[in-house]
């Protein structure tokens, strides 16, 4: 089964100045033990809010937004994507995610398994 | 209903015991493997590093939901397996006796001391779990306890899952693996990583049994459904995981390549109720895109490092690039027909087989019209190798049928029914012997590669 991780971060509780070298290396060992594992398939960081767009539909009518989206809290700020044998197995590897950040991170992961192709 | 009116609801947090449990759980399942090699190692007998790592868990599952998961629930699990084996060695005379028969390497004063939690024990661990692969896949053992050895020990299946996967009662998988680690033992194989002359013949024992587990997900040779995917999924992880083990070796990431871009199209050979859809009938917009890319990237590494020892590509990188070769076709029709037939005659040529032969008529057929793979394969036929093997037969009578011979071609298909024992594979090789004459159009191969 795949799981996608959706890794959620407060922009305002992100550490003291973003990832600093300590936690970038950590997060690199981590990475690697989970591809070692056989578990990780695909993973990237995403560039800031603040370049996003937005395009949505609604009433059949299609607008566009640019950034910045000052009005979410939490923000999607990168993605694993996780070949797991079961749902607790994709929690665990997300918990040893977060166990790397200190306590100046507020962030989250929702862990959502991939529908197989029909 | 509007909006307003829905119920709320509430979010289920798990309570810090029920989450402790699953934790416990899921984390004992990903490092049972590492903690039981590297138990092996220290007390030389797989079946005390099982009962020490069973010891672990049950800590685990008394301790974490109460005090929460460790920081390194690996490193834990281990520390706490060395202590159980303390304590046992104290209280118990006959686990005593069996340590100082067995001889690893266990020293008491060692275990004493806790591990420090800065040092990073990663390298030796990754050497046990490459011990234990070796050691699984041993040519002293005969193939199907192999593979149950190493579903068991390095994929950290249960004897349970490996019965249901394989179709047979778990009482026949629990005792192979019995008497084969019973073999271990009585051969005195020892527990390490080959070295020397020996590493290339044990890394092909290794590489043929992860092949193996794969190819019965990936074509079942018996039961209802033409796939299993859950031992497709457990060769490509296995594959994966001897990436990280072996890094330098290219017929590792040759085979990673092979089970990458075939599994790309696991869920498109497949059709409604588990029926077999043939590479040229599949509908490539479902081939997966993603394991496309990571088999494209292993057969670099594979090429790069045979490149870089001055070595001829392997049987298992040549698979995959003709593997890779279907994967650069958006249709049938622009298939590489030529540079298959290539690789299928270096690969005759390196690594002899019957069943290369027989893929390579396939592609002959497609290259120089079916009479000229009609000839080869009345070839191979001739020295009958292959005579009980249904695919034989299935090519026969595709050959037969695009040559317009619709009544040998029937006859041909019903005898390769016959000889397969996978109902999916029986049902649509009988479909095509009752509709041969009005499908005579059709030009595509009744066998896919390798």
């Amino acid at each position: 089964m795949r799981y996608l991780l959706l890794i959620q971060i407060n922009p305002d509780a992100a550490g003291a100045a973003g990832p600093d070298e300590r936690l970038a290396e950590q997060m690199g060992t981590l990475l690697e033990d989970m591809t070692k594992a056989g578990v990780l398939l695909d993973t990237a960081g995403l560039r800031p809010i603040e370049e996003a767009t937005r395009i949505r539909l609604a009433n059949g009518k299609q607008t566009v937004i640019d950034g910045p989206f000052t009005e979410s809290k939490e923000v999607i700020g990168g993605y694993c994507l996780l070949q797991a044998r079961s749902k607790d197995e994709a929690v665990e590897w997300a918990s040893r995610f977060l166990a790397l950040h200190g306590p100046d991170w507020e962030m989250g992961i929702e862990i959502r398994q991939l529908d197989d192709p029909v | 209903m509007t909006r307003s009116e829905r119920p709320q609801v509430l979010n289920h947090e798990l309570s810090p015991s029920g989450r402790g449990r699953r934790a416990a759980e899921a984390a004992w399942r990903i490092e049972w493997p590492r903690l039981v090699a590297g138990l092996t190692r220290m007390f030389g007998d797989i079946d005390a590093a099982e009962d020490l790592a069973q010891d672990a868990l049950l800590a685990a599952l008394e301790q974490w939901p109460r005090d929460g998961v460790p920081p390194n629930p690996g490193a834990w699990l281990m520390l706490t397996a060395k202590h159980r084996a303390i304590d046992r060695h104290r209280r118990d005379a006959t686990f005593r006796r069996k340590l100082s028969v067995l001889g690893g390497e266990f020293v008491i004063e060692d275990a004493e001391q806790p591990l420090p939690a800065s040092v990073d024990p990663d390298l030796a661990i990754e050497d046990d779990l490459l011990r234990m692969v070796f050691t699984a896949c041993h040519p002293v053992l005969q193939p199907p306890a192999r593979v149950a050895l190493t579903l068991r020990l390095v994929g950290g299946l249960t004897t349970g899952e490996i019965a249901r996967a394989y179709l047979v009662p778990e009482s026949t998988v629990a005792q192979r693996i019995v008497r084969a680690k019973r073999r271990l033992a009585t051969e005195q194989i020892p527990y390490e990583v080959p070295s020397g002359e020996d590493l290339a013949s044990r890394l092909d024992s290794v590489l043929n049994v992860i092949y193996l587990i794969f190819n019965e997900g990936y074509t079942a040779t018996s039961g209802e459904d033409w796939v299993r995917i859950e031992l497709v999924e457990e060769g490509l992880r296995l594959g994966r995981i001897l990436t990280g083990l072996i890094p330098d070796a290219p017929e590792v990431h040759g085979l990673a390549a092979l089970l990458e871009l075939q599994s790309s199209r696991v869920w498109a050979r497949s059709g409604a109720s588990g029926t077999l859809v043939l590479l040229a009938d599949q509908n490539r917009s479902r081939w997966d895109r993603l394991l496309i890319r990571r088999g494209f990237a292993e057969l670099g590494r594979a090429h790069a490092l045979n490149h870089q020892q001055r070595r001829p590509p392997g049987r298992y990188a040549l698979q995959a690039a003709i593997a890779a070769a279907h994967a650069m076709a958006a249709t049938p029709e622009e298939t590489e027909w030529p540079r298959i037939a290539g690789l299928y005659a270096v690969l005759a040529q390196r690594f002899p087989s019957p069943i290369v032969e027989l893929n390579r008529a396939v592609a002959i057929s497609m290259v120089d019209g079916p009479g000229a793979g009609l000839e080869l394969l009345e070839a191979i036929a001739g020295s009958g190798a292959l005579s009980d093997y249904h695919l034989l037969h299935a090519v026969r009578g595709d050959l037969l049928g695009r040559l317009g011979r619709d009544e040998e071609a029937a006859t041909s298909w019903r005898q390769a029914a016959e000889l397969t024992a996978n109902v999916a594979e029986q049902n649509f090789l009988r479909d095509r012997a009752n509709a041969g004459v009005h499908r005579r159009a059709r030009s595509a191969p009744t066998i896919d590669p390798l």
